[in-house]
């Protein structure tokens, strides 16, 4: 531990700041872009990433290389999240937005119910290759541990991907489009359909590039462990400016420098209340800034 | 009118709910005509329009397409066959930027050398949005937002042009500079059914015009007889 407010204390904190907020961005872009084609805040995002994690594991128990588990982990919470989307969701589209909500928490009640019963509700481990769990030691006290290297790698390259998509390529200008205005991009002949279930494979896939992160740091999977992070995603999309991706994007990154920020100032007699204490904040962000740090709220579609 | 007609409609009724907005209306479309739609307030313009693009599904009737029967489709194939809304209060994705905006309008086509061409005649028209590409849209003037949203609906190289409303709310100089490039795309050939409430100037555009009322048809004439006529001038051009 550094002496705290020496520069290597800030170096520290920026670290794990930034390790953080690339796993908290990743998750939040998913719920950003589900609720921008949909209007809907999708509480099964963090099952997604539990049921994501789990087909990780089954991968490694069958002795696949620890990249194939990754891009397996990926791929199936991409496909999953299409296979939500055509049973859960779109059934019930033009429904009222309350009916995609309780949808969403019904599907989350039911993966991880599935989930208890084919793993048992035990916390299991998840050995991660070495790769990914060492710690470097970059000179001083400092602590750089690979994951945060990892998560903000890969947080760059999918993001940064996924701003080239939907600025450069047609169907990402159709996604936006249709986020924003769906009447007028289904005259132009852009399919709301469509758009949709990329939304969900995208958002998706985000979320299982971000659990595997989020697994190498906690060492275990539960079938309860969604919760939190659909809950963390939640909060960055407030406070970033709900339903656009850069809100998210930012919105994470904030939320993980605050917990950081908070995790490394307060007293250590407070850190417990660290959570309340960002949960708080969140409201008083609401209070002042109601379409969050981004934002605008779009009065005409609320 | 030569040629079988690019639009039909045959005894159109479409209802909100309970409420009938049309009672059997027929309409006809000929290739490079332009028609327009005049009436007053909730004489059902633009639930025509939303009949045709496929927002509304008619209650009763057909929409034929060149003898093709397309009632019922969803909008987003209707559009991809060229029959495309420029829609009531310019709906342009104000998030995205003016180029952004244009290349959307040229979905449809898939065909980057077609979406070159119609950029370049869609700016050609309306200058002012060559400098702006780079803008949101959002933060254009609403006449520049009304240009963008013709420029936009031009990208998808329409058939069928349906306008709707294009002056409103806008300064009187700038519905000129609309109605100025709706000549010209008239003198290229395309075809357009336009509503609206500026019943003079649609007249001095369109080669012939439905009049509603209550959602009925009441009058359906050459534009430049309907000018002379001495209902319609009392009723809507208040001369």
């Amino acid at each position: 531990m550094q002496a705290l407010g020496s520069p290597e204390f800030w170096v520290q904190q920026l670290i794990n700041a930034l390790g953080l907020g690339s796993q908290y961005a990743l998750m939040a872009v998913g719920l950003a872009m589900v609720f921008g084609v949909m209007r809907l805040i999708n509480f099964a995002h963090g099952t997604v990433m539990m049921a994501s994690a789990y087909i990780g594991l089954l991968l490694l128990q069958q002795g696949v290389p620890f990249p194939f588990v990754a891009l397996g982990a990926i791929a199936g919470a991409a496909a999953l999240g299409v296979l939500m989307e055509r049973i859960a969701y779109r059934p019930v589209r033009g429904a009222p937005d309350v009916v995609l909500l309780l949808n969403s928490f019904a599907v989350a009640v039911l993966l991880e119910n599935v989930a208890i019963l084919l793993f048992s509700p035990r916390s299991r481990p998840f050995p991660m290759p070495a790769i990914l769990t060492q710690v470097f030691h970059p000179g001083g006290n400092l602590f750089l541990p690979s994951i945060h290297l990892w998560a903000l790698g890969g947080a760059l390259l999918a993001l940064g991907g996924l701003g080239l998509f939907v600025t450069r390529t047609r169907l990402g200008l159709a996604m936006r489009a249709a986020a924003e205005n769906p009447t007028a991009a289904q005259l132009l002949g852009i399919e709301i359909g469509k758009v949709t279930v990329l939304a969900f494979a995208i958002g998706s896939a985000m979320a299982g590039l971000a659990v595997l992160f989020w697994t190498a740091h906690v060492g275990t999977i539960n079938p309860g462990m969604g919760f939190e992070p659909v809950l963390k995603a939640f909060v960055a999309c407030v406070i970033g400016g709900f339903g656009t991706i850069p809100g998210a994007v930012l919105g994470g990154y904030l939320l993980g420098a605050l917990e950081i920020a908070l995790q490394g100032l307060l007293p250590s007699g407070v850190v417990g209340y660290r959570d309340a204490l960002v949960y708080g904040i969140l409201i008083l962000i609401l209070l002042v800034r109601p379409g969050g740090v981004l934002g605008y709220l779009e009065a005409e579609r609320v | 009118m030569d040629g079988p007609a690019v639009l039909e409609l045959r005894n159109v009724e479409a209802a909100y709910g309970a409420i009938r907005a049309l009672h059997g209306l027929s309409l006809t479309l000929g290739p490079g005509e332009v028609v327009a739609l005049l009436g007053p307030n909730g004489a059902g313009k633009t639930t025509t329009l939303r009949v045709i693009s496929g927002l509304l599904r008619p209650v009763r009737g057909r929409v034929l397409y060149r003898g093709q029967e397309i009632t019922g489709r969803p909008p987003a194939a209707i559009a991809r066959l060229g029959i495309i809304q420029c829609p009531e209060g310019r709906q342009i994705f104000k998030n995205l930027t003016v180029w952004e905006n244009l290349i959307l309008g040229g979905y449809r086509l898939r065909d980057p050398v077609r979406e070159r061409r119609n950029l370049e005649r869609a700016l050609s028209l309306f200058p002012m949005l060559k400098e702006r590409l780079r803008h949101p849209a959002g933060l254009l003037s609403g006449g520049q937002q009304q240009m963008l949203a013709i420029a936009r609906a031009l990208m998808a190289d329409p058939e069928v042009l349906l306008l709707d409303e294009p002056s409103l709310g806008l300064a009187p100089r700038v519905v000129e500079e609309v109605f100025e490039a709706l000549a010209q795309l008239k003198a290229q050939g395309l075809t357009m059914l336009i509503v609206e409430q500026n019943a003079e100037r649609a007249l001095e555009l369109a080669d012939r015009a439905y009049v509603l009322e209550a959602g009925r048809l009441v009058l359906a004439d050459a534009a430049d007889r309907l000018r002379e006529n001495p209902d319609l001038i009392r009723i809507y051009l208040g001369r």
